[in-house]
């Protein structure tokens, strides 16, 4: 579904991915960790078209994407949640949830996704005309899900949905992504420091270090894999 | 104390407020979604007014009716200015999006200058005379003296203006857009909206605003020249700064604050030094609360 080939990526005169290359095949959940600043968010910028795309190829249902404008790959099925969950501080979690609607114009559909998130979530539809800024992370964390759901991706990327939130909420969350690719088939794509909980929803794994890519492999042999363990697992 | 002097100079001051209103929106607007202070914006307002100067004198020759007149020239302005919002916005600052803060803001001067000397060299340096287009009406008759017709006109219109706005903002597909790419310009991008399109139209209703205060404003005082729009301009965008630019409402406040204490300070302190206690207000909100009346402190922003 997604192929990136030997993706590069520059920040001014920084080179942030030096050749990436990583399949998806649809319904998967895969995993991308590694640590900070390896370069797992610039691969999801560089995919959604914020972060251009200085070599390389990202394919998407074997089309290239990498020229498109980021508007362009969203209108694709391809929906982000990015790091810090970018929630529209001033918009309401209503308008939030608009948002994720924007390109859609099946109104019945809009409505069952709307439904959908807000059984998913029941807090959300508690604070429905609150303003995004003023809710908790893990409220923040879950409308931003939410807003993503909205767009009924065909692939959804996550960048560190694990991030400030406390472990049972962070485990509430896993559990919604796994639910979500289930019943859906939606593929999803995942970016997370939090190794351990990473590498246990997700299918197959790929272990990224200073912009490239070092290990692969299904997500249960890399929970075991030495060199994983001792970087990332701290065990 | 005299209160129909007092009356007669609020009354100036609600006319100079919607004035700056329908300017100050267009200031708060554009900073709102780029940040950036639209230095040509007074000089849009211009366009407009000259350009319901040709409509008018062209349609008032061909017979057509006052009223008819200026609702069309108005049109005419509206189009107009919209056309050179957009077109400034597409030349002088979107190849600039990425550049440092400061590079825009320049540019914004050239535009600006630009435009005055491109008026000023088509047309002329003198002040030329605008026709009252807007007539007595009938049943205004017995306060035409306190508040005049064309001064209700004004007022009305601007209301009016500020609630098709709001309406716009609030509810439409198109406004929530806007407010989602004024707050984050990169998530909006990701949920499919299309950034580009978002500030083009924000300029081109911007615009449209200004110019429809362009004709108000010049068919009250009655004339017009190259360099109407840079006090204009200035003004207004002190109105927006007060009120906390960035905030519609804000633009609003400030505007009709700035209007009616610029009217009682003409009235009894100075009115040559109007000008300068406007400024004097800008320097007294940087100092002491510079996010302005309504507006919201940086620090906020996440």
């Amino acid at each position: 579904m997604l192929k990136l080939k030997d993706l590069q990526a520059f920040y001014g005169n920084i080179q942030a991915l030096k050749g990436i290359s990583l399949e998806i095949q649809e319904g998967e959940i895969i995993s991308l960790i590694g640590a900070n600043g390896a370069g797992k968010s610039t691969t999801l910028m560089t995919i959604s078209g914020i972060v251009p795309a200085r070599e390389g190829e990202i394919l998407f249902k074997d089309k290239p994407i990498n020229k498109l404008p980021p508007d362009k790959i969203a209108a694709l099925g391809i929906s982000q949640v990015p790091e810090g969950r970018r929630i529209f501080p001033y918009l309401t979690v209503m308008e939030n949830l608009d948002m994720g609607a924007f390109l859609r114009n099946d109104k019945s559909g809009v409505k069952q996704d709307l439904e959908y998130v807000l059984e998913l979530f029941p807090i959300l539809a508690e604070r429905r005309n609150q303003a995004g800024g003023t809710l908790s992370g893990g409220e923040q964390q879950m409308l931003a899900i939410s807003r993503a759901i909205m767009t009924r991706p065909k692939l959804l990327l996550l960048d560190e949905p694990s991030l400030g939130l406390a472990p049972i909420i962070t485990k509430q969350i896993f559990e919604i992504i796994k639910k979500f690719n289930k019943e859906s088939n939606t593929t999803i794509f995942l970016v997370e420091q939090n190794a351990n909980l990473a590498l246990q929803v997700a299918d197959r794994g790929y272990v990224m270090e200073n912009g490239v890519i070092t290990i692969s492999d299904t997500g249960e042999n890399l929970l075991v894999n030495e060199d994983v363990k001792k970087a990332y697992l701290g065990i | 104390m005299d209160f129909s002097y007092l009356g007669q100079l609020l009354l100036g001051g609600l006319t100079r407020g919607s004035i700056y209103a329908l300017l100050a929106l267009g200031y708060t607007m554009v900073y709102g979604i780029i940040e950036l202070i639209n230095f040509a914006h007074g000089d849009i307002y211009m366009v407009g007014a000259f350009t319901a100067l040709i409509a008018s004198t062209v349609l008032l020759n061909y017979g057509v009716p006052h009223l008819a007149a200026i609702i069309l020239a108005g049109v005419a302005a509206v189009i107009y200015s919209s056309a050179y919002g957009y077109t400034v916005e597409k030349i002088a600052y979107k190849p600039l999006r990425n550049a440092s803060r400061l590079a825009p803001l320049i540019s914004a001067i050239g535009a600006s200058l630009f435009l005055e000397s491109y008026v000023l060299l088509l047309q002329t340096s003198d002040f030329l005379p605008f026709p009252a287009l807007i007539p007595n009406f009938k049943f205004w008759a017995p306060y035409e003296s306190l508040f005049s017709s064309t001064e209700l006109v004004i007022l009305i219109t601007t209301i009016v203006v500020m609630i098709l706005l709001t309406v716009l903002i609030k509810f439409t597909k198109i406004g929530k857009a806007m407010r989602a790419t004024s707050q984050d310009r990169v998530m909006a991008a990701l949920m499919g909206i299309n950034v580009d399109r978002v500030i083009s139209i924000t300029f081109i209703v911007g615009s449209a605003i200004a110019a429809i205060g362009g004709v108000l404003i010049a068919s009250h005082i009655g004339q017009i020249n190259f360099y109407m729009g840079f006090i204009a301009g200035i003004k207004a965008f002190v109105a927006a700064v007060l009120g906390g630019i960035g905030s519609m409402p804000g633009a609003v406040l400030g505007s009709f604050v700035l209007g009616l204490s610029e009217s009682l300070f003409t009235g009894y302190v100075s009115s040559d030094y109007q000008d300068v206690f406007a400024f004097t207000i800008l320097v007294a909100i940087l100092i002491f609360r510079p996010s302005g009346l309504l507006g919201r402190s940086e620090n906020q922003k996440v």
